[in-house]
Order: structure tokens, then C-alpha cells, then sequence
């Protein structure tokens, strides 16, 4: 392993340039006549409305005031979802419109219904005060389940009883005959708590529009801007995709809220022509926590049977999910077909049936939030487990054993769907039981219980799909886009590469990892290597990052691009060398005639393709430049098992977390550093929603509580303790690299273990998350 | 934000004179409630008058057998001040656990008291230590002051000088953070002093308050066990997304009971 290769902890290119704040963040950049937009959004969460700009339009600064009427008459389309579910009843899912501006009626608290725009923030923001809004206020209903009662207000009236879709996976009956020779059947009530995603850099945009060329430019902050481009031009119809460019630079962070096509960066591009003038708009903090689609918000019933020696026969879900006022553009697959496939966890569970009803209601739109689906089917199976490990008087690490896939079982065909390709679940497990020192549990809880502090121990075995592919499954279940990824490999005529990827970084340090993994694979210095993403002018059309996908198919990406590289760089040696195109080796970056040492190094080769003077020129064209579109034979299946211990406080229900370990399965690692950051990362996001984060919405007025960080409990440094990182290497049998992915485990694992050593510490069979104080008080008051 | 004059007084005269020929003003000391009111345009004073020059409200001194703080000093200061660590610890740690070091390095002693947050900190100390208030007036005794949900007994343009504390014998502050913002979701401030004992609460009600049950209790016996049965009513307490007025109650004695070990130990 060379010290900047592949397996190196090779310290981050990019960070240079984000600690000494020579980041390029969307709202650094300003156009020459920029003009300003702020968006009027509804303070109701329903109402009927309608508007009157008049005064606004005269207000100082004011250049332009649009209304959902002038999006309508310009024949914009709306918004859309890119995923369509078929229910129970054949039926494709209820998609209503969701316009990029409100018509006459608001459906959650923040819902744009008009836009300002003047020569300042300020101005516009002034102005909009004098935009006349005359609502005619109506009820709301913010809870998945109350909108499924029969007297719920409606959210759309093309979605009767606010069903979007029932939908359901794997064989009833089968399930049905395991319970019916049950020896015992735990069940439990569980609600996978809505959350608010926080990137640190809130949403932006800048519409740009040259009237030269009829070319739009909008710099957006997005985790996948040809997806952007695609959705705008083909389904919203600004204008054609050659037209439109997007550019996605430095974003901070995502966690899957920058996946989706929001309304506001659309209309700054629509204005930006209709002005010509660029339009910035920078959401405000509140606007975030208002607009940026939300994740999970699930309420499920769910049953694990077991046999008596304590093996899992079947297993039952059902579950509804809020999505929230519109669709959002991922958000049908989420509930679905990244949580249901996965409540197989790790384990040999005989039969399985999922039912899930998705609904709207007068809430945020919720969709994919770092895990998407998958964090809620972990928590689903590992509270099961570990509630069935209780009830059986089993030990739970013991129960999951003998219920683990073998490792010699592989490729292995679930009851939902999915086939998993490798792993060695049991090998975690044992990772995790030693790094915890499970055998000296018991002392230490006696220690705790000396000093008035009850002690528990949870586990969280998790598996997760990433990589979600290959492109002709996905479509056949409803996805609207492939899921390949794109790369290109330019070498520059003087021996240093440009690197062109598909796969976008907010945060994730690609522009390092992609960097060691041509330089290892060509032998060109790491310091040699740049990578660029994030513009639609530059990068082939690609799908972008959300759901760890950008080493295992970005990067795969990558490598078939330079597997091309070689090929094309043995027949130049070959040619200069004088040797027969067989007879050529390629080794740490040289071309060397077999058993001789006639060599000749890639940059050479380079020059020599660049500088074709001598060259084999009837046969090859010139240069060093090879793209290549990946798309993957199957998801890749990270997994592995969390274990934290934590002490409460009887007299506060204060959680304190004292023990983190972490063993994962991620196949081969590029940057062990990277990948322990992303753990860190994962378990933190993991332990907010577990214990801290939690956003309410007032039942009756659909006002949203957790409005701000004064009363969203974001998760601060104190709260965590030392996470230790072990893995464990299964290669991913189909990809190029062997990889599966690392960036959202951590969320996967964590809410689970957390919750499961909170129960385990106070005695009690459940709790809702977060888990505040106040309910692990009363949970401990209750269990007595 | 809307706009508004800004005026930074040099004097407590020009001041609160400035402040009566002002339409509708406010004074301003770290800006760290004020600012981002106004930013929300829940608050829109005509002209904004900047306490930050005048030098004689900052500052910490000895006074007798007292500490007398100066309104413009800030947390930072006050949690920093050997003066403070030694004559008053609790009163340092307190100021050390407001926010977080921005905050402690903006946030006025008088700015915190005259806003009368709920949730703040600084007024448990003030009532627990039995401080008194002074103002470009008058003297307000610290049980006087506080006199509602955000509400003092300042008159309009009245200004906050210095508040005096007098130097207990044993006293602790221990406070349960509310997860997400860290202001006091209850916070009880426990003091002996020659005049007696004093427990004050911060963040269960509407505004600090004391309570006599415990305070005769302790002035038997100063130890946690005195308080352990003491449970204040919850009628009245807050109510939130955070706590409930059952739980807070049951905060209070349990954040008493800390307190009072802290203060002996
Ligand atoms: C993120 C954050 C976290 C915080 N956490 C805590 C916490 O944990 N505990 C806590 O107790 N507090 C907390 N605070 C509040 C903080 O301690 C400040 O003291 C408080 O915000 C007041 O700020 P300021 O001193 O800058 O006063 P300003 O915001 O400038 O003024 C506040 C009000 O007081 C008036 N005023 C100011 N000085 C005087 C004076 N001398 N005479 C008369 N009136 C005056 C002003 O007119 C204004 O109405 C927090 C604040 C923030 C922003």
C-alpha cells in the first residue's frame, strides 16, 4: 500500500480549502445585477386563499412580484415525484399536483404561494409584508394516522381518505402459517420520530439567464444536479436540457435534503429569464426547517414469531407512513422499497409480510433523510429482536446468533425481494461483543447501580441496501431515472488528470477518496489528480450521491474508465516500445515489455497521445481521455453490529451514553479515516433522533413547534461519547472496487442500539423516540 | 429587520435622554435577545440606544460585604472573575453554563435580567443571593424585581446599573438544560446566608419564585435529605414541548436536593 493508494488514511484534499474559508458555498457567489427573491409563504397549514400584489409591486426596490396564477400562465409544470408505487389494488399511487407556487389553496405551514423580487434581500423581504394575503383558514391534520380516520380534513382532493397508497410485500399467508405454529410472538408499538435534516448550509440558488444564447445557469445547491436538470427541463418544462446548466458547487451537507427539486430554486431560474437578470435566493434558517423535505415519520405494528428454541419463523409489519403535503421526489420509494426489502435484517426469518399505507397530510413533505427507509426497517427488526431476546429470557446476542444468514449461505434470497451477495454477519457480532467487553457487562452495571445510575446494554445487528440498482429492476418497480453512475478519466497532455464524476461531494471528501483510488490504479501522484463534480457543463450525465452509493457505483465508475485507460495506454507503449500489445504489463504506473526493462511511465504515454509524432495513428485516435457509465448488478449490502452502553439517571431519566463500538462490514475501505468519519457522522444523526431530535407539528393547527434550534434538539459534542470503529472486510463480489458503502450505517444502526440499551437499563419493553428525559422518567416511574 | 436609528450613549444621562426623545426605543446591551427579535420583526424599536459606551456599567467589584456587577458586564467576565470565583463560586459557575461562548461573551448581566426570560438563569441568582437591583432611580430589592413572565418592575427608560450581591456563606446553583436550547428547563439556586437560607427557582414557572417549604426546612437543617419530601404544586408551573408542570415539579427537588449537596459539599 503506497502511502496515498487505496487502504491509506490519506488526510482530505478538500479541507484546506473549507478551513481557511476558501469554500465555494452557493451564497459566496453573487452575479454582477443580481436581484434578490424572498417567497410569501403560508403562515396556516390549510387554507383557501387569495392575493393581491399590487401594493407590493410598488414598493421601493421592487423589480417583479409572481403568484402561483403567473406560473400557470407561463405553462410551467409542477413538481414531481420520481418513483411510482403500485398498491395492493394495481393502482399506481395518487400523485396530486404540487405546483411551484400555490394556487388558491396552502397545505402546510411554509407552502410558497408568491415570490418578490427586488434589488435587496431586504427590500424584497419588505415588500413581501405587502403582499395581501386574505385566507380563509380550514382544518388540518399533521398525524399519519388521524389522517386515515374517516372524518380527517382532506389534503388533496384527488387522494380520497388522504391515501396516497397501500402497498404490501411478501406472502401473507405463508407469514400468517408461521405465527399460527408460534411458540411465542413478540409484538410492539413503535414510531419512528419525523426529523428535521439541518445541513449546515441552508438551501440556495441563482437563476442566470443569457439572452444571447437563451441559456439558463442555475447554481443550486444539490447533491445531483443533472437530476435537477432533467426534472426542470423534461417535467417542470423551463426549457430544454442544452439550455439549462446546473451547477452544484461546494454544498455543506445534505443527508438527502439536496437530493430533491424544490420549488424556489426552479422559479429563481424561471425569474432569472423572465427578469433577465440573475435571481438569488438564500433560504433563512426558519425556511429550512420549514421547507427542506423532513425524513421518517412512521407508525408501524409489528410481530416476530418465533419457534420454542427461539428461531424466527415469521415475521409482520405494517406500517403507515407520513409524506407529508405533496409528494417530494423521491418520497413514495422510501417507505417502500428502501424499508420494506430490508425487514429481512440478518436473519433466516422463514416468512415476512410488510403492508405499508402512505398519507398526506398538512405537513412538510418528508422523503429520503440520510438512510431513507432503512434506518426505520432496523430499528423495526432490531427492537423485535432484542424485545424477543427479553421475553424468551435469552440472551440477545445469543438469539441473534442463531438466527444470523451463515456466512457460507451466500448469495442469499430474502422473503422480500432483495438477494443478498455477501457478508458475515456473525463476525460483526463478535467484533462488537469483544470491543464492548460484553463478558464484563454485569460488574459494571453492579458499579453502576453502587453509584444510583442503572445501567443497560443494547445491540443494533443492521443491514442495509446501498447502491440502490441495477437500473432495469429499479424501473421495473416504478423508478423513473436508472441508477448508473458516470465517469470520465481526462489525462492532460502533461501527465496530471482530471477526473469528471457523476457522484457529487456535500461533505462526503470524494474529491480525496476518488484522488487515491486513480492514483493507486495508474500510478500518477495522488497531488496529480483533481477531481471535478457538480456541473452539468462538465460532468457526463450522471445520478449523483444519496444512499452510499458514490464509491460502490461512482467509483465503479471510475475504475472501468480507467481500465479503459490501460488498454488504450498499452497499445501506445506497445507502439513506442515495439513490442507486441500482449507482451505489455502495467504496473504502479509503468508500461514495461514483459521480462525486459524497456518501460515507459503513464505520463509518457500521455505526452505521446497528446504529441502524436510517433504514434500508431491508423489505428488509434489521439489522446487519453476514456469515460465510462457503471451500473451495478445488484445493491451491495453493508452491515453490521452497533453496541453502546449507557447509564441513566433515576431521579432525572437522564441518558448518558458511556460505550459506542461500532463493527462494520463497508467490503474493502479506500481512506480508513474517511470511513470512521462517516461513522462518527452516522452514529451521530443515529443518537440525535434516538434521543434528541424530534419534530412536532400542533395536532390542531398544524403549526410546527420545532421551528428553530431553541426547541429542535440538534445533537452538541458533549452529548456523544467516544465511538470506537472496528470493520470487518466481506469484498462486494460484484463491483469492480469490492466496496459497499459507509456513509449512512451509522444512522442505520444507532437508533436501535441506543433504545435498546435504554430499555434495557430501565426495565421497560418500550419507549418513544427521542427518548427525553421526561419519558425515560416516566417509563421508569411506570415500570415501577 | 426594519430600520431604526442606532445611537450609542456615552453617558447614562445622554441615555435615558436620548430614550425619551425617541418615538419608541430600546436600549441595547449585547444584542443577544434583542437582535434576533427584531431580525424576527417581532420587535421593531424606532431607534436602538447602545449601553456599550458607557464605562462605568461594566465591571465587577468588591463592595463591602458584597460583589456589585455592573449591568454591561458580560457572562464571560462575571464566570472568568477571580473576584467572582472566590467570593461567590456559584454565581461564577452559573454565568459559566449561560449559552455558549458567544453568547457569554455578548450576554449582559442587566440585558438578561431586564428581558426576564423564564427559562434565564441569572434571575434564580438574584433572588436566591438576595441581590438588589440598582437603576438610574432607585433600588429594587431582587424579590421585587421579577414580577412576571418577561416582566420586571423597570419603568419605561429606566436603566439597570449594578446589581449588588451580598456574600453568602455557602451557596450552589444546579441547573437542568433543556436539550435543545440549554437555557434552565428548572434551575434552583440554593444560598445560607446570616439572614437565613434562600431557595429560589428559575424555568419551572412564569418567573423565578422562592420556596418557603424548603428554604424553613433547611434553615433547620442544611442537607439534601431536608428537601427530599418538599414537592412544590405543580398548578401554575410551565408546561412546554420540552416538560411537562408534573415533571418540572419533580426537577425542582430533585435540582434542590443537588443543589443543597453541592452547597455543603
Ligand atoms: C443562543 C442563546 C443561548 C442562551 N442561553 C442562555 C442560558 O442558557 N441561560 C440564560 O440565562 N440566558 C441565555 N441566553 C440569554 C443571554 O444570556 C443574554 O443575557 C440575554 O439574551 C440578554 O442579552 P443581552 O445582555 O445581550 O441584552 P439585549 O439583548 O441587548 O437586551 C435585552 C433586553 O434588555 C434590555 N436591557 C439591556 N440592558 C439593560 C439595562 N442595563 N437596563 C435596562 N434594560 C436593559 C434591552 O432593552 C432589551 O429589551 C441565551 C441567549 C442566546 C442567544
Amino acid at each position: 500500500m503506497s502511502a496515498t493508494g487505496i487502504g491509506a488514511a490519506v488526510r482530505r484534499k478538500e479541507d484546506y480549502r473549507f478551513l481557511t474559508g476558501n469554500g465555494r458555498y452557493l451564497d459566496d457567489i453573487s452575479l454582477p445585477n443580481q436581484s434578490y427573491a424572498y417567497f410569501v409563504r403560508s403562515p396556516h397549514a390549510h387554507a383557501t386563499f387569495t392575493v393581491g400584489i399590487e401594493k407590493a409591486e410598488n414598493a421601493p426596490g421592487v423589480i417583479a412580484v409572481f403568484t402561483g396564477a403567473d406560473i400557470v400562465k407561463a405553462g410551467l409544470g409542477g413538481l414531481i415525484c420520481g418513483w411510482v408505487i403500485t398498491g395492493k389494488n394495481g393502482e399506481p399511487h395518487k400523485a396530486p399536483p404540487h405546483p411551484l407556487l400555490a394556487v388558491d389553496t396552502v397545505r402546510h405551514v411554509g407552502d410558497p404561494l408568491a415570490v418578490v423580487i427586488a434589488e435587496s434581500y431586504a427590500q424584497a423581504k419588505d415588500a413581501a409584508e405587502t403582499v395581501e394575503v386574505d385566507y380563509q383558514p380550514k382544518a388540518a391534520v399533521t398525524s399519519p394516522t388521524a389522517a386515515l380516520d374517516n372524518s380527517a380534513p382532506q389534503v388533496h382532493a384527488d387522494a380520497p381518505g388522504n391515501l396516497c397508497y397501500d402497498w404490501e410485500i411478501g406472502d401473507k399467508s405463508a407469514t400468517d402459517a408461521m405465527f399460527n405454529k408460534a411458540h411465542h410472538v413478540t409484538k410492539l408499538e413503535l414510531i419512528n420520530n419525523r426529523l428535521i435534516p439541518n445541513a449546515i448550509e441552508p438551501r440556495s440558488a441563482i437563476g442566470d439567464y443569457n439572452s444571447g444564447t437563451d441559456e439558463i445557469t442555475l447554481y443550486t445547491t444539490s447533491q445531483n444536479p443533472h437530476v435537477a436538470r432533467l426534472v426542470i427541463s423534461a417535467f417542470v418544462q423551463l426549457t430544454p436540457e442544452h439550455k439549462l446548466r446546473v451547477v452544484a458547487p461546494d454544498i455543506g451537507g445534505g443527508f438527502g435534503s439536496k437530493i430533491f427539486i424544490y420549488s424556489e430554486e426552479t422559479v429563481a431560474a424561471w425569474a432569472a429569464r423572465e427578469l433577465k437578470r440573475p435571481v438569488k435566493w438564500t433560504a433563512e434558517r426558519s425556511e429550512s426547517f420549514m421547507t427542506d423535505a423532513h425524513g421518517r415519520d412512521h407508525v408501524t405494528h409489528a410481530e416476530l414469531a418465533l419457534d420454542k428454541s427461539g428461531k424466527f419463523l415469521g415475521m409482520k409489519v405494517s406500517t403507515v407512513a407520513n409524506l407529508g403535503a405533496y409528494l417530494s421526489t423521491f418520497a413514495t420509494c422510501v417507505p417502500t422499497y428502501l424499508y420494506a426489502t430490508l425487514m429481512q435484517g440478518q436473519y433466516t426469518t422463514e416468512a415476512i409480510y410488510c403492508e405499508v399505507k402512505a398519507v398526506f397530510t398538512h405537513t412538510t413533505p418528508v422523503d429520503a433523510l440520510r438512510g431513507a427507509g432503512r434506518p426505520e426497517a432496523t430499528y423495526v427488526v432490531e427492537r423485535l429482536v432484542e424485545q424477543a431476546a427479553r421475553e424468551m429470557k435469552m440472551d440477545a446476542s445469543d438469539l441473534r446468533k442463531i438466527n444470523f444468514i451463515p456466512a457460507d449461505a451466500f448469495p442469499y434470497q430474502t422473503q422480500v425481494a432483495l438477494q443478498y451477495d455477501s457478508g458475515n454477519y456473525a463476525g460483526s457480532m463478535d467484533q462488537a461483543l469483544k470491543l464492548i467487553d460484553y463478558k464484563g457487562f454485569s460488574k459494571r452495571k453492579e458499579q453502576s447501580k453502587a453509584e444510583g445510575k442503572l445501567r443497560g446494554v443494547g445491540f443494533s445487528a443492521y443491514i442495509e441496501a446501498c447502491g440502490i440498482a441495477p437500473s432495469a429492476v429499479v424501473g421495473s418497480l416504478g423508478a423513473g431515472v436508472g441508477l448508473y453512475e458516470s465517469a470520465e478519466i481526462r489525462f492532460n497532455p502533461t501527465g496530471n488528470v482530471t477526473v469528471f464524476t457523476g457522484s457529487h461531494s456535500h461533505g462526503q471528501g470524494h474529491e480525496t477518496t476518488f484522488a487515491q483510488l486513480v492514483s493507486d490504479k495508474l500510478g500518477v501522484p495522488f497531488d496529480n489528480i483533481d477531481v471535478v463534480h457538480g456541473d452539468t457543463a462538465r460532468i457526463p450525465f450522471a445520478m449523483g450521491t444519496y444512499g452510499s452509493r458514490s464509491l460502490a457505483v461512482g467509483g465503479s465508475a471510475i475504475s472501468k474508465a480507467i481500465d479503459k485507460v490501460i488498454a488504450k495506454g498499452r497499445k501506445i507503449a506497445a507502439h513506442t516500445l515495439e513490442a507486441a500489445e500482449e507482451d505489455i504489463e502495467f504496473k504502479d504506473g509503468n508500461f514495461t515489455v514483459k521480462g525486459t526493462d524497456r518501460t515507459m511511465d503513464i505520463g509518457a504515454v500521455a505526452f505521446a497521445a497528446y504529441v502524436p509524432h510517433n504514434y500508431p495513428s491508423d489505428e488509434l485516435e489521439p489522446g487519453l481521455d476514456e469515460s465510462a457509465f457503471y451500473d451495478p448488478a445488484n445493491f451491495t449490502f453493508p452491515a453490521g453490529t452497533h453496541a453502546c452502553e449507557v447509564e441513566v439517571d433515576p431521579d432525572t431519566g437522564v441518558v448518558d451514553i458511556v460505550k459506542w463500538v461500532a463493527a462494520d462490514d463497508f467490503g474493502n475501505i479506500v481512506n480508513p479515516m474517511i470511513v470512521e468519519g462517516q461513522v462518527h457522522g452516522g452514529v451521530a444523526h443515529g443518537i440525535g433522533q434516538a434521543l434528541l431530535e424530534g419534530c412536532q407539528y400542533a395536532p390542531d393547527s398544524g403549526q410546527l413547534l420545532t421551528g428553530s434550534f431553541m426547541d429542535y434538539g440538534m445533537p452538541r459534542a458533549d452529548v456523544f461519547p467516544d465511538i470506537e470503529v472496528a470493520t470487518q472486510v466481506t469484498p462486494c463480489p460484484h463491483n469492480p472496487l469490492g466496496v459497499k458503502g459507509c456513509g449512512e450505517a451509522g444512522a442505520i444502526a444507532a437508533p436501535a442500539a441506543l433504545v435498546n440499551a435504554i430499555t434495557d437499563a430501565i426495565g421497560a419493553s418500550n419507549i418513544t423516540m427521542p427518548a427525553t428525559p421526561e419519558k425515560v422518567w416516566r417509563a421508569l416511574n411506570a415500570a415501577g | 429587520m426594519y430600520n431604526f436609528k442606532y445611537q450609542r450613549a456615552s453617558s447614562l444621562d445622554d441615555a435615558s435622554k436620548a430614550a425619551a426623545a425617541a418615538e419608541d426605543a430600546e436600549y441595547m446591551a449585547g444584542g443577544m435577545t434583542l437582535i434576533p427579535t427584531m431580525k424576527q420583526r417581532l420587535a421593531q424599536p424606532s431607534d436602538l440606544i447602545d449601553l456599550g459606551g458607557i464605562a462605568s456599567l461594566s465591571g465587577i467589584r468588591r463592595d463591602g460585604d458584597a460583589l456589585a456587577i455592573g449591568a454591561m458586564t458580560r457572562h464571560a467576565e462575571v464566570a472568568s472573575s477571580e473576584e467572582v470565583k472566590s467570593a461567590i463560586p456559584a454565581l461564577a459557575a452559573l454565568a459559566a453554563h449561560i449559552g455558549d461562548p458567544q453568547v457569554r461573551n455578548r450576554g449582559t448581566l442587566g440585558g438578561s435580567i431586564a428581558n426576564a426570560d423564564p427559562a434565564a438563569d441569572y434571575p434564580a441568582a438574584l433572588v436566591g443571593l438576595n441581590a438588589t437591583v440598582k437603576t438610574d432611580r432607585r433600588e429594587i430589592a431582587a424579590d421585587e424585581f421579577f414580577t412576571g413572565l418577561f416582566e420586571t418592575a423597570l419603568e419605561e427608560h429606566e436603566i439597570i446599573t449594578e446589581v449588588r450581591f451580598p456574600i453568602p456563606e455557602k451557596a450552589a446553583y444546579v441547573k437542568f438544560p433543556n436539550p435543545a436550547s440549554r437555557y434552565a428547563v428548572v434551575g434552583v439556586m440554593v444560598c445560607q446566608a446570616k439572614d437565613g437560607v434562600r431557595v429560589a427557582v428559575t424555568g419551572a414557572g412564569p418567573s423565578v419564585f422562592r420556596v418557603d417549604a424548603m428554604e424553613k426546612a433547611l434553615a433547620t437543617k442544611l442537607s439534601p435529605q431536608a428537601v427530599e419530601g418538599i414537592k412544590v404544586p405543580e398548578d401554575g408551573l410551565n408546561t412546554d414541548i420540552h416538560a411537562s408542570a408534573e415533571y418540572r415539579a419533580h426537577l425542582v427537588t430533585v435540582m434542590a436536593k443537588r443543589a443543597v449537596a453541592a452547597a455543603i459539599g
